[in-house]
């Protein structure tokens, strides 16, 4: 535990130390801590580690990572320790390995102790036999010749279509609508309480958020890195949530967040563990409506599954997930590279399972089928899907 | 009543008031106090996060203003709205000869004015500041974050017409979110963070009897590890503490003391809201019965 003289520094590296690993720790929190100090036994290590929590932390995702820093930070330095016995050594930080070097020697702790490196080169372990080998492979995605790559990017960015709006419950003022009643009474007071001129109010309009569900497993490889390019220029002007699975569900919303294409591209492969794996849709849609449906579906959200539909899951398992994830969401849309091709027929397992319980089966092995599908968003119905 | 004196007095205000918090929370309330900062609470559904502001007002012995949010909440719901019918009335009501500014003035006074919760926080009369409960802020929408982080900053509202009015005793903010949407980091900054959890069995069967007591121990007991048996199934929706109480509470009316399968199974809906939920636990409920039972 902290004494007092040393306090304020050693706040101030624990700070710099959050940061690293990408926790908000500025100032103004570190004067927040500050003070916060000031009313809590120091030497009761539960309530000094609350409070600090309770200042730093300010979304649930971070708390591992603060819990983690903590540990590291505020625990005895013990260079000689084997792993595993300073407390919490199970947890890990989100370093870069530079920093990670950094601060080990600052706390006089071995490398491994904070690098989180080491974890993605864990094999999971799976249930089943088919995706026994679950290719845990730091994927580069360069099918796709340079040239290629900017002509896409070029077409998808300046493609001209956006996401429909829908209607919010806020109300402006507007030529025609309902009356607005607060604006009317006003202006009629001017004279003397007669209603002269009504003044009318309608609907803000919004655009749908779009949440993508990306099939990246090994049967989809080729068009991968396509509908990552398609992910990345949407979500520079849509409200856009991306998901990439295949034998796991990964939310690569942030790791988009790049301006710059490749920089983006880079960071989702690094971010992303099961590039090219086996295929699972059913498990992946359980997760997404367990974990993630509550967050991302509200405000009439548009949700697009990109898939081949070779699924090696339980059919019945995927109708019962696409029935729910269709009830929660505006509109049900599933993109299926396979069907540009000719002859095509939607008769693998997973395919036939999913066709009844979406809105719409559209191609999406080129751009001119990325462009139409802009066309059916930009179309979308105003009011909220009636089923 | 006083305001705490440290973490601990928060702690036994909240168990006095038969609330079974984890000393984190108590330590979030304690600095929330002391820095005169806003609690943003969240969690899962159903995990006590409203309650814990109801108490605290109870604790502070202050007045609950609760706000509920929602999608297009605005300032003439949150903060105030003038009675326009009421100065039509009175304006028609008024003389031919009757001065026009004077007219004004009168309508646009506080008797015309429709108080809402917001205002209402910054401006009273309490002897004790009240609790302001700003409920389910991930139901409203950016346009209100926006506005409330102005709110939140200096508590203070400006009605053209009156004037600016700031707060004399800052209330006691207490925000709650079900993270059914991010709400802006912005508005997190300005407020201390609380994450409360699922209780492990021996806390949950502690809130049962402390909540429901007219659930006999031994239900209460069967029921929490019932539920902290149905929390690690893969749900759609997990059931929260409040499901936990209502179930035991139910079982209570039927005039159990210990859990049976086909108890539990006429009961179920009272912790499952999911019709594939239900379908789906319904085959397992004499196997978690006996689970239960052995706990």
């Amino acid at each position: 535990m902290p004494d007092r003289p040393d306090l304020l520094p050693r706040l101030g590296a624990f700070a710099r130390l959050l940061h690293d690993a990408g926790v908000e720790a500025g100032p103004r929190r570190l004067t927040d801590a500050t003070r916060a100090l000031t009313f809590v036994d120091l030497k009761m290590e539960p309530d000094f580690r609350n409070a600090l929590r309770a200042v730093f932390v300010s979304r649930k995702d971070d708390i591992a990572t603060f819990e983690a820093a903590f540990d590291i930070f505020w625990a005895p330095p013990n260079p000689h320790a084997a792993a595993g016995v300073i407390p919490g050594r199970g947890r890990s930080l989100p370093l870069s390995p530079e920093r990670a070097l950094a601060w080990s020697n600052a706390l006089g702790l071995n490398s491994s102790q904070l690098n989180r490196q080491q974890d993605t080169n864990v094999v999971p372990e799976t249930s089943s036999g088919y995706s026994a080998q679950e290719l845990l492979r730091q994927k580069d995605f360069d099918a796709m010749t340079w040239q290629e790559t900017e002509q896409v990017r070029r077409l998808l960015e300046q493609a001209p279509w956006r996401v429909a709006e829908r209607r919010t419950r806020r109300l402006r003022a507007a030529r025609s609508g309902s009356i607005d009643l607060r604006r009317t009474a006003r202006h009629a007071i001017r004279s003397s309480g007669e209603l002269v001129r009504l003044f009318r109010r309608r609907p803000r309009l919004r655009r749908r958020p779009l949440v993508l569900v990306c099939d990246v497993s090994g049967s989809m490889e080729r068009y991968s890195r396509l509908l990552m390019i398609f992910a990345h220029a949407i979500s520079r002007r849509e409200d856009l949530e991306a998901f990439v699975f295949s034998t796991r569900l990964t939310r690569i919303t942030r790791l988009l967040r790049h301006r710059d294409l490749d920089r983006a591209l880079a960071s989702v492969s690094k971010g992303v563990h099961d590039f090219s794996g086996g295929t699972r849709i059913g498990d992946a849609l359980a997760d997404f409506n367990r974990r993630w449906a509550r967050r991302v579906l509200g405000h009439g959200a548009v949700v697009i599954i990109v898939s081949d539909g070779w699924d090696r899951g339980d059919p019945s398992q995927l109708t019962a997930e696409l029935i729910h994830l269709r009830r929660s969401a505006h509109r049900l849309i599933w993109l299926n590279p396979l069907l540009g091709s000719k002859g095509y027929e939607p008769l693998t397992r997973g395919m036939v399972a999913a066709l009844p319980y979406c809105d719409d089966f559209l191609a999406a092995h080129n751009v001119q089928a990325l462009d139409d599908l802009g066309q059916l968003l930009a179309g979308l119905d105003r009011r909220s899907a009636r089923r | 009543m006083t305001a705490p004196a440290s973490i601990d007095d928060v702690e036994r205000r909240l168990r006095e008031r038969r609330y079974i918090g984890d000393r984190g929370l108590a330590t979030s309330i304690f600095l929330a106090l002391k820095l005169e900062k806003p609690l943003f609470i969240e969690g899962e559904a159903g995990v006590g996060k409203t309650e814990a502001a109801k108490v605290m007002a109870d604790v502070l012995g202050a007045r609950l203003i609760r706000l509920q949010c929602y999608e297009g909440i605005d300032l003439a719901h949150a903060v105030y709205e003038w009675n326009y019918p009421r100065q039509l009335l009175h304006i028609r009501l008024m003389g031919e000869g009757e001065d026009r500014r004077t007219a004004e003035r009168e309508i646009f006074s506080s008797d015309f004015l429709l108080r809402r919760p917001l205002l209402d926080a910054i401006d009273n009369d309490d002897p004790t500041p009240p609790v302001l409960l700003i409920d389910e802020i991930d139901r409203s929408d950016e346009e209100f974050e926006a506005f409330l982080l102005e709110l939140l900053s200096d508590f203070q509202v400006s009605i053209p017409e009156i004037g600016t009015i700031k707060a004399k005793h800052a209330p006691f903010v207490v925000i709650t979110s079900n993270r059914t949407r991010e709400v802006h980091d912005a508005l997190k900054r300005r407020c201390l963070y609380h994450w409360i959890d699922y209780p492990d069995l021996e806390k949950e069967v502690e809130i049962v009897r402390a909540r429901a007591p007219e659930a006999a121990e031994s239900l209460a007991r069967e029921v929490a590890a019932l539920v902290q048996g149905l929390r690690s199934m893969e749900l759609y929706k997990v059931p929260g503490v409040a499901e936990t109480l209502d179930w035991a509470r139910s079982l209570a009316a039927l005039g159990a003391t210990r859990i049976d399968a086909a108890l539990v199974d006429a009961t179920l809906g009272a912790a499952l809201k999911y019709q594939e939920d239900l379908e789906r636990i319904r085959e397992q409920v004499p196997a978690m019965v006996e689970k239960a039972r052995g706990a």
